[in-house]
């Protein structure tokens, strides 16, 4: 049997050139005086020493006309309303689930923030209290609207669209939330044909294309059939070029994993996560993104 | 004095160092994809890995949740390969217990834990291989990781620990000055403002030599600082270049 051994090589060093390009923007770290007017508003990762703005977190500074925030290169996911989420259920508790997201603190789903079986204008007895775990439970993955952001950061979760609810068959890949693009829509049916809900939380659903969906399930349903052999190779390439894209800190979005996938083609996809094959789909993709843009 | 002679008539040190030079020092952010944070540092021979992962809702018991700031859970461990006689037990016995405590206390000195309520900061050291200042190289790998992970932070920590050796103040001890039987001092500086988060010293000193030592002790941390600084301004170039839109 054939075996691919690696030995460690050199690190590549970005050229000094390049890093000039970096130039235009005001970087700062933890301790950094941003500035010590004090005719400015103090924002995120940024505290005041004695009347001097200073940063807090290593990243860029942003301003909006008198509010400076720095904005830190990777953080856990700080979450704003309406944005999709892709989450774990980690307990279940009364009147409500939690859901691990990434976020600081584990968000909250509450019973009335979701849609029943039996449609929009169930009444929601005691006694689905009790069958709570009967819908989701402890480990199951779901798909969320961000409906809220309480006081101290937590997350309140709904899924009152069909478009939300429990995930079944398919994969997860775990990403740095900033690497997200925010775009109008984070579910998209790639024309490779398999599906992907991009979640605002750095958490990404690949699952093959549904069919039609059943209305009455509301959401709870899952397909248990066997997923075809094509579907699931397609599915397994996506994943394949989304850790690439990642590795290599490209935004993701549907054209860059759409360019990605189609990169990777002539390659095996066992293949696609050696560093040097990484590097040349990733170029070309970035090529073709950057060709697109003009 | 028996035995060794730490610091010789020309004034140089065993590894041939002069008494207020530091040994090279390297790092790295970002090591790992699957940590919040992580970083990786060599100082001389010794060399550390840190990882962080949070703030998240915290794991274990409930009591521990604190309503007004996060809490920081450290662990220190020491792989089993990086003393010259082979240890039994990674972590948990006694000396590690006390290195987890003393992080902890210096990381809540200087990560803003207020911004944070009712969650949960950990931070993992591991000595690959001890060549002594184990701590202050726990310290600034932790520092590194931190940033790494985008929690807020006052200010850099920086640790560096000194001895005292025939009148000489020495900084950065090696495995074999600190084992030698001198008095020796570990400090952690944040050192934009001079404040100190934690100073440790273990024998006896006398009274009229601290100040010296201490000096040492801050000036080795203010240019450690000056390294660690470059390594992260270096690392957010990188990433912000590779990221721009």
């Amino acid at each position: 049997m054939a075996v691919d051994m690696r030995l460690p090589t050199v690190r590549k060093q970005v050229a000094d050139s390049l890093l000039s390009a970096t130039a235009g923007k005001h970087l700062v770290v933890p301790g950094d005086v941003i500035t010590s007017d004090t005719g400015f508003m103090r924002g995120h990762g940024t505290y005041m020493d004695e009347d001097k703005l200073t940063a807090s977190v290593a990243g860029e500074v942003e301003r909006v006309n008198k509010l400076i925030c720095v904005k830190p290169l990777k953080t856990r996911f700080n979450g704003e309303v309406g944005d999709v989420v892709v989450g774990r259920i980690t307990e279940v508790q009364q009147k409500r689930w939690k859901v691990e997201t990434n976020s600081r603190l584990d968000s909250v789903l509450l019973l009335s923030s979701v849609n029943l079986p039996g449609g929009e204008l169930r009444r929601r007895s005691a006694e689905d209290e009790l069958t709570m775990r009967h819908y989701l439970q402890e480990g199951d993955l779901i798909s969320a609207e961000v409906q809220s952001v309480f006081s101290d950061g937590a997350l309140s979760l709904h899924t009152r669209s069909l478009k939300y609810g429990k995930l079944g068959q398919g994969v997860l890949v775990q990403v740095s939330p900033s690497l997200v693009k925010r775009q109008k829509t984070h579910f998209h049916n790639l024309p490779c044909g398999a599906s992907v809900i991009l979640g605002n939380n750095g958490f990404v659903w690949l699952y093959p294309t549904p069919g039609q969906q059943d209305e009455e399930a509301g959401g709870y349903y899952t397909s248990m059939e066997p997923v075809p052999l094509a579907d699931r190779e397609v599915i397994s390439r996506l994943r394949n070029c989304l850790l690439a894209l990642a590795a290599h800190k490209v935004l993701l979005y549907d054209t860059s994993l759409l360019y990605c996938y189609e990169s990777s083609l002539p390659h095996q996809i066992k293949d696609i996560l050696k560093p040097e094959v990484m590097e040349e789909i990733v170029m070309e993709t970035r090529q073709r993104l950057m060709d697109q843009e003009g | 004095m028996a035995g060794l002679e730490l610091l010789s008539d020309q004034g140089y040190r065993l590894d041939g160092r002069k008494p207020s030079e530091l040994r090279k020092v390297q790092a790295r952010m970002g090591v790992f994809a699957q940590a919040d944070g992580s970083a990786y540092i060599e100082q001389g021979n010794t060399k550390a890995l840190a990882v962080v992962y949070g703030p998240h809702e915290v794991r274990g018991s409930r009591s521990k949740t604190l309503h007004d700031r996060a809490v920081i859970n450290c662990q220190y461990s020491m792989a089993t390969f990086s003393t010259a006689e082979r240890k039994r037990r990674p972590h948990g016995d006694r000396k590690s217990s006390e290195m987890s405590l003393h992080l902890k206390q210096t990381f809540e000195a200087a990560i803003l834990t207020q911004l944070y309520p009712r969650s949960q900061i950990d931070i993992y050291v591991k000595i690959l291989q001890s060549d002594g200042g184990n701590y202050s190289a726990c310290v600034n790998a932790a520092t590194l990781a931190v940033i790494d992970a985008g929690v807020p932070m006052r200010d850099y920590v920086c640790a560096c620990s000194a001895g005292f050796v025939e009148d000489t103040p020495l900084a950065d001890l090696c495995h074999t000055e600190e084992s030698g039987g001198g008095t020796s001092l570990a400090l952690a500086l944040l050192p934009r403002g001079g404040q100190i988060a934690l100073l440790q010293m273990d024998a006896r000193l006398h009274q009229d030599h601290l100040d010296a030592l201490m000096e040492a002790a801050m000036t080795a941390c203010r240019s450690l600082s000056n390294v660690l600084d470059g390594v992260v301004r270096q690392h957010l170039q990188e990433v912000s270049l590779l990221t721009r839109e």
